[in-house]
């Protein structure tokens, strides 16, 4: 699936996905990357080391730090594919250097999918 | 996105890091939101400057970016989380002192203005009608959208800064004349007869239009520290940073009324100050400055609690920028303020300082203030100032 560069690199993972958009700030944990909102489907999962794909982010600015926080801590997602990229996120993965793809259409990804993100291209292995 | 030649450079490294990174940011944004170009701005305010929200990691991202970036515009900043020359009366720890002031020497050495204000545009950034601007701080760009006329988008932290380190600002949204068009006419029939008013009438016009730009009709008059404190409410409980007021506000004149209609009468008025007050009689805090006070409203402070005495279980503070204090010095209205028991909080505000579980209950005429303090776990009263000041000397709300 081809879609738009966000934030560029290379990187293969497992896939951790959700139908819900996902607030940093305050909705994950920035020591140990689990997710903490409540009632969020994917409350309690670590995000470290996945590629994380989900509609889109939302919430207060700060959680762009929040990113960068996990990255620095050794805990973040390897890479992160949005259905629409707004400017949390997009702000988050570049300044820590996370690789960050949208327009995607992430109903064709499940959790578990070793999933590719390389030149603004997805591959599902 | 189409870029300069020199743009192209910076976004390979020409100008070190900061550049870098500011550059791929604004590019990222510009081609989210789909700006065809970048545009210079006037003056920048940076948000995101207490400790408390930004945390370790934000001081690390500072640091980094610190170590070779410099402003290219005048840039000024939004309050910090404490008063950054006497912190100790204000109740703050010394670790989160120590913190807050990396922070402030991370922006310090950026060449940013240490201004600490969320009134910018009372202290000397101030952008003239029609200009472009690239400020965070939604009461700030909401005041300098719809008060001043001038042209930003409601950024956040680091989309600030980028645009700091570069000068310019991906063109979108609000920058472009075809997206500041009113799409919903308010008709207020509501009577605004105290300053909270204006906090109320914000929350129900955030609330009713949500994204839309509202053109609002039925207000005869309005100074700068009720659109002011309009601007800050109207942007906390709705989302668009940008309204017109007819006659008051600039091209109001020469703009159709939208179709659309709602009003607002003097039982939504009610309804707000239901939705935004708590049920306490007792106040163990009072502040007042949510948006920064003004030198005219601290005078009228000074005014209120000239003889009186604040109540031993109350906690007062004056929120304002330094500059104004510094006015309020000279005149004698800061003495008078102390000597009742009131407090200068400069640099530093009730949103931003780290006050989760100090206060049970505030007092406050703001409802922006009334909003963030409930996210501080304190019960809530929004009030005249006349109101707040009574309960300051109580201890009381009646």
């Amino acid at each position: 699936m081809k879609g738009r560069i966000i934030s560029r690199g290379v990187v293969e993972s497992d896939a951790l996905k959700t139908n819900q958009p996902i607030s940093f700030y305050g909705g994950v944990d920035p020591e140990t990357s689990e997710i903490l909102e409540k009632g969020h489907e994917l409350q309690g999962k670590r995000i470290k080391g996945k590629i994380l794909v989900f509609p889109t982010g939302k919430g207060s600015t700060v959680g762009s730090y929040t990113l960068y926080r996990l990255k620095k801590g050794g805990v973040a997602p390897a890479g992160i594919i949005n259905g629409e990229c707004e400017t949390v996120v997009a702000v988050g993965a570049i300044i820590s250097e996370i690789p960050c793809i949208d327009k995607i259409d992430i109903s064709q990804i499940k959790t578990g999918d070793i999933v590719r993100i390389e030149n603004g291209v997805v591959t599902i292995k | 996105m189409i870029l300069t030649k020199n743009e192209e450079q910076m976004l390979n490294g020409k100008d070190g890091y900061a550049v870098k990174k500011s550059m791929e940011i604004l590019v990222a944004l510009g081609n989210i939101y789909g700006a065809e170009k970048l545009i210079e701005v006037g003056s920048v305010q940076v948000a995101g400057v207490s400790y408390h929200n930004l945390g370790d990691a934000g001081l690390e991202f500072l640091n980094e970016l610190a170590k070779d970036g410099k402003v290219k515009v005048l840039t000024t900043l939004n309050p910090a989380g404490m008063d950054l020359e006497d912190w100790k009366k204000l109740g703050i720890n010394e670790e989160f002192a120590r913190k807050q002031n990396l922070v402030i020497e991370a922006f310090s050495k950026m060449g940013i203005i240490i201004s600490c204000t969320c009134t910018p545009y009372l202290i000397g950034n101030l952008p003239r009608y029609g200009e472009h601007i690239a400020w965070s701080e939604s009461s700030a760009v909401t005041f300098a959208n719809s008060v001043i006329g001038a042209k930003t988008n409601r950024e956040g932290g680091p989309s600030a800064l980028a645009a700091a380190f570069v000068g310019k600002t991906p063109c979108y949204g609000l920058h472009l004349d075809e997206n500041r068009v009113p799409d919903t006419h308010v008709k207020v029939n509501a009577k605004l007869s105290k300053f909270s008013d204006w906090g109320a009438l914000g929350y129900c016009i955030g609330k009713k239009v949500q994204s839309k730009i509202p053109y609002i009709t039925g207000i005869k008059n309005a100074n700068v520290d009720e659109l002011k404190s309009f601007c800050a409410s109207v942007v906390t409980f709705g989302s668009k940073p940008l309204f017109y007021i007819k006659d008051i506000t600039p091209v109001s004149e020469n703009v159709h009324p939208p179709k659309e209609k709602i009003t607002i009468d003097n039982k939504d008025i009610r309804e707000a100050y239901d939705a935004i007050n708590d049920e306490t009689e007792d106040i163990d805090f009072v502040c007042i400055g949510c948006p920064h006070a003004s030198i005219k409203e601290i005078a009228q402070i000074a005014d209120l609690l000239k003889g009186k005495k604040i109540s031993s279980e109350t906690e007062f503070w004056v929120a304002t920028s330094r500059p104004a204090k510094q006015l309020a010095d000279k005149r004698g209205y800061t003495k008078i303020i102390e000597t009742a028991g009131g407090k200068f909080a400069c640099d530093t505000c009730m949103a931003v300082a780290p006050l989760k579980g100090r206060f049970r209950a505030i007092a406050t005429t703001s409802a922006k203030g009334c909003y963030y303090s409930r996210h501080n776990l304190m019960l809530t009263k929004m009030g005249s100032l006349e109101e707040c000041i009574a309960a300051g000397v109580s201890g009381k709300w009646s």
